[in-house]
């Protein structure tokens, strides 16, 4: 990855978002159900673990994973689109923008009613 | 991989992602009005317990990204890490069934 | 009248960007500038060129970071206050200086099955195609194609697995699968559904946004996905 001038272009973005997101998502995902799986115990453990999650870099990485969620919805519904209808590069842009849209009110969303 | 197989791959990933737009468009509203009304963890939980919809629900979330994550972490270590083969395949093979099975459990934890 | 710091890539893999000094002049091109180079100050350099009008994609270099054709590159649309950078095309290996040898883009084209295959002799009539027809227009779409190598210079998938097919190579997959009268059809689909094949396009649309004919292989890409899941749906792959 070394000569970015190359690389400027909103599709580009569009992935590179996409596949962060993807990771990041990919990542998270089995210390979410771990943590679920504290209620297996009772319903304190779960209390015990959320009253954890209040601190706040713990609320800021939520906020950033309700983003990181919202985005890779929106931007694979933008691929479903693109490689099952026809592509059109006016859209696309068009696409990338409300994908990431749609994604950021999520994010603020979920940001307003957790802080 | 042959041919057919990545075209497997490839149907199965949007097959799941298609399946995901829905479960996680519901799971988002769903964190979003629990947050509104400042439900606890008891409050969620007492309206998951024994709950079949709930439990279909979360069930087909989980297989789908049993799916679906691990196809799409397998192209980033193909691609930068440059991991490929049948080895890497086995790894990815692994990390589905790992999250179907926290999955599983994280599901039997909240509907049981 | 002003200068130009034209910094410019010799040697092979393992050589390095020398500085020259290069007079400006209206409506210049990189091309121009090139030719300037080795005319004027250093007969060495060696650099590839043949129609200079946009015709022929021969003098496909990198200039400022981006793959583009030098004879239609205004120096005044890429300068960045002065100074460009021009370098052999990405991702292909270097023979000297700027040029390239082009050897594994169009052997990929060969395997991607990128030649037609007829299926009637000089007995049978002309096939009818619409021109109006679905897959005509997907032909005439894509068809333009002169394998100048920009997209695939600029394909990001092509630097992380090498054995990609790579964008040209499909989308003159794409044109023969919508072509009637081509006979290789499975084949094709088999030979462009595998691990370096279409399925490999993750939408960078690194060639849709540089490809100096303005056609899309990132579009042509999607098509070949959706006919090699038809295929195998079917049976048919």
């Amino acid at each position: 990855m070394s000569d970015w001038r190359n690389r400027g272009h909103s599709a580009y973005w569009a992935f590179l978002v996409h596949r962060v997101s993807g990771l990041v998502l990919a990542l998270f995902l089995p210390l979410h159900f771990l943590a679920l799986a504290q209620a297996l115990r009772a319903a304190s453990a779960l209390d015990a673990f959320l009253a954890w999650t209040r601190s706040p870099w713990v609320v800021a990485s939520e906020i950033a994973l309700v983003f990181a969620l919202a985005v890779h919805l929106t931007g694979g519904l933008r691929l479903l689109f693109v490689e099952l209808v026809v592509w059109e590069s006016a859209t696309q842009k068009t696409l990338i923008a409300v994908a990431g849209g749609i994604a950021a009110f999520c994010a603020v969303a979920f940001a307003l009613n957790v802080i | 991989m042959t041919s057919r197989g990545e075209v497997r791959l490839w149907l199965l990933q949007r097959a799941s992602a298609a399946v995901l737009a829905i479960c996680v468009a519901v799971h988002l509203v769903t964190i979003i009005v629990a947050m509104r009304q400042g439900l606890t963890a008891a409050a969620i939980l007492g309206r998951t317990h024994g709950s079949i919809g709930w439990a279909g629900f979360y069930g087909i979330f989980v297989l789908a990204v049993a799916v679906h994550a691990p196809i799409g972490v397998r192209a980033i270590a193909q691609e930068w890490l440059a991991c490929r083969g049948r080895a890497t395949d086995a790894v990815f093979v692994l990390f589905g069934i790992v999250l179907l099975a926290l999955g599983g459990l994280a599901v039997a934890a909240v509907i049981r | 009248m002003s200068s130009l710091s034209v910094t410019v890539w010799r040697g092979g893999s393992d050589g390095r960007f020398q500085d020259y000094s290069v007079p400006r002049r209206d409506a210049q091109t990189v091309l121009d500038v090139v030719t300037y180079i080795q005319r004027r100050l250093d007969p060495t350099l060696a650099y590839r060129f043949a129609c200079r009008v946009g015709m022929c994609g021969s003098c496909a270099m990198t200039v400022n970071g981006k793959p583009r054709w030098t004879c239609r590159t205004h120096v005044a649309e890429v300068a960045s206050g002065d100074r460009i950078e021009i370098a052999p095309l990405a991702h292909l290996p270097i023979v000297r200086d700027l040029v390239t040898d082009m050897r594994t883009f169009f052997d990929k084209w060969a395997r991607a099955k990128g030649q037609f295959t007829p299926t009637a002799s000089r007995r049978e009539g002309f096939e009818r195609v619409e021109p109006e027809s679905r897959p005509r227009r997907a032909v005439d779409a894509a068809i333009e194609c002169i394998g100048c190598g920009v997209c695939y210079a600029a394909c990001d998938v092509v630097e992380w697995k090498p054995d990609y097919l790579g964008p040209a190579a499909l989308n003159r997959a794409w044109t023969l699968v919508n072509d009637v009268r081509d006979g290789a059809r499975t084949e094709r689909l088999a030979a462009v559904a595998g691990d370096a094949g279409c399925h490999a396009c993750h939408t960078l649309g690194a060639c849709t946004e540089r490809c100096p004919k303005h056609l899309s292989p990132t579009a042509s890409i999607a098509g070949l996905k959706r006919e090699t899941a038809i295929a195998m749906l079917r049976g048919r792959l």
